[in-house]
């Protein structure tokens, strides 16, 4: 068990020819809350999936739960990019929770054979634990963005994984709920020791959470405290662009000079 | 073809009547025929329905034309022109979709193969020099003339495909709804994608025997969105599917038996009239 959720070291993803992320090492302990910050296009994404194996290293080790990527993923709660599900999808909330439980398994679910019960707990503590029992039995492409993500991060859980991937699960939330699902996952985190990876775009909304952030940009990635990381001198070494860090006074950090896509800009008005 | 002295008509003795569809052997296979492809097609249809391949189940009706009509010339059986053209369909819509492009060029691709498929089954027709009524019931389906050795293929290949649906079910509903989750999880969603057309390609060869290729969407869409429509449980949509889909095809069956119209037209008409009706209650 004291052996990291995540550890990487050197790796390197190449997409199409191109090196997405070059040399970056990383390391999550587990029952730790991390934030992936970075601007878009930076590889955050890549780098979530590179840790499920669902995209190969060029280069560099990792050890997922204290496997080689890809081969602990039944320990792994995921929950991909922007997922949202329009109006004519005819599926309830909750057998899409219950799929995350055991929607890999082949043959026919028998009703009343042991288990059964267990599973329909499980699914109804997890439910009650995001808060969306209430809509839960509705079709899911006719609840709002902020509640089908409940459900999916209700999916994320359900199976008890060790760590939690969540790409980008603030992001159709309004503010208070953006500080709500913070503190869920920072509550999951202590109560059942799981390992947590945010992606995230607003730092602000978590801050006051996470135990460690991550900056993802230009190729590269630095990791540490969020005092530490988010600073002037660390972001601007980052993103090659001088980059200025104020502590407004009610605690929050504003990040100025940030680029949004730091490589197209750079190419072509060089 | 239809011996006068086979028809008693219509006695409005419903009792006698009913009772009347199960004297004639050929009726008797066709009502098993009919129960077989309606099981799998609803099974089937509505999963087709889930994953939004409507487009694909309809090319691949189109396709199951030249297949019989390729049969007929050949002088082979034509449930192996069904079987092998819709087979074959299903692994070229696979290969179309593994290429990834957009999905307008997608749909290009195989709105392009099914006007081949067309072409190709008029090319055979005229080949085989087939009586118009041959093209007829190719296209809109017959029940006369099902043999016992042809039943026995239709429950052959049903169980068959509907016993791997069945073991499949949850990964293939996890990847249906959800491929990026269900990846991550061990589901080997792109394998499900190709078994599951084979399975629709084989779903529609037996669904084409009955309606004929034109009126596949009978059987196997229509029932299916009215599930959908009706209920967003999993199991409970799949039984409502399989029980809309055999109820139309015992009514337009029984039907079919007292007129002139083809089986085909009367499964099209209800199923269709009872997905306006649920369309409009469930408004
Ligand atoms: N399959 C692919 N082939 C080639 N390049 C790719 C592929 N997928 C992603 N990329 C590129 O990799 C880079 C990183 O993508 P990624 O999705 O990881 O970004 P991100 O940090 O998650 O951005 P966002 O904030 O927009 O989600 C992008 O420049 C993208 O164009
Ligand atoms: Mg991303």
């Amino acid at each position: 068990m004291s052996e990291p959720a995540v550890a990487l070291e050197g790796a390197t993803i190449r997409l199409g020819g191109r090196a997405i992320l070059e040399d970056v090492s990383l390391g999550v302990a587990r029952g730790e809350f991390v934030a992936v910050l970075g601007p878009n296009g930076a590889g955050k994404s890549t780098l979530v999936k590179a840790i499920l194996g669902l995209l190969p290293l060029a280069a560099g080790k990792a050890k997922v739960l204290g496997r080689p990527p890809g081969e602990a993923n039944a320990r792994i709660g995921y929950l991909p990019q922007r997922r949202n599900f329009d109006s004519a999808t005819r599926i309830r909330g909750i057998d899409l929770v219950r799929l995350g439980l055991d929607g890999s398994r082949w043959g026919i679910p028998i009703p009343g054979l042991p288990g059964t019960k267990e599973k329909a707990r499980r699914v109804a503590e997890v439910l009650e634990l995001v808060g969306a029992s209430r809509y839960a039995t509705k079709p899911i492409g006719e609840l709002s963005g902020g509640e089908q993500q409940r459900l999916l991060i209700a999916q994320a859980l359900v199976r008890r994984p060790q760590l939690l991937l969540l790409d980008e699960p603030l992001d159709s939330l309004d503010l208070a709920s953006q500080a709500a699902v913070a503190a869920l996952v920072r509550r999951i985190c202590e109560q059942e020791h799981v390992a947590v990876l945010l992606v995230a775009h607003d730092v602000n909304p978590i801050l006051g959470f996470i135990d460690q952030v991550v900056y993802v940009a230009g190729g590269s990635a630095v990791g540490g405290r969020p005092r530490d990381v988010i600073t002037s001198e660390t972001l601007t070494r980052l993103f090659g662009v001088p980059i200025e860090v104020l502590h407004a006074s009610d605690g929050r950090l504003v990040v100025v000079g940030q680029p949004e896509a730091p490589f197209h800009h750079g190419d072509r008005h060089a | 073809m239809l011996d006068a002295a086979v028809f008693q008509g219509l006695s409005w003795n419903l009792l006698d009547d009913f009772r009347q569809l199960f004297t004639y052997p050929f009726m008797v296979n066709a009502l098993e025929a009919g129960t077989i492809v309606a099981v799998m097609a609803g099974v089937t249809g509505w999963f087709m329905v889930l994953r939004r391949q409507a487009f694909a189940g309809h090319t691949l009706s189109v396709i199951a034309f030249p297949g019989a009509a390729a049969a007929g010339w050949a002088g082979v059986p034509l449930a192996l022109g069904y079987f092998g053209f819709c087979g074959a369909g299903a692994l070229v819509l696979a290969a179309i979709a593994g290429t990834r492009r957009s999905l307008g060029a997608e749909s290009a691709a195989i709105g392009s193969l099914q006007a081949l498929a067309l072409a190709l089954g008029f090319v055979f027709v005229s080949l085989s020099h087939s009586i118009l009524t041959g093209l007829d019931s190719l296209l809109f389906g017959t029940f006369l003339g099902i043999t016992r050795s042809q039943v026995l293929v239709l429950l052959v290949v049903a169980v068959a495909t509907v016993a791997v649906t069945a073991f499949a079910a949850r990964p293939l509903f996890f990847a249906s709804v959800d491929s990026d989750v269900a990846r991550a999880s061990g589901v080997p969603v792109r394998l499900l994608g190709l078994g599951f057309l084979l399975v629709l390609g084989l779903s529609v060869a037996e669904t084409s025997q009955i309606t004929g290729a034109l009126l596949v969407f009978a059987l196997l869409v229509t029932p299916a969105a009215t599930a959908h429509r009706l209920t967003p449980r999993p199991w409970l949509g799949l039984t409502l599917a399989v029980a809309l889909a055999l109820a139309v095809t015992w009514a337009g069956l029984a039907l079919a038996y007292f007129s002139i119209y083809p089986v085909g037209f009367y499964v099209t008409s209800l199923s269709f009239g009872v997905y306006v009706l649920v369309r409009i209650v469930t408004r």
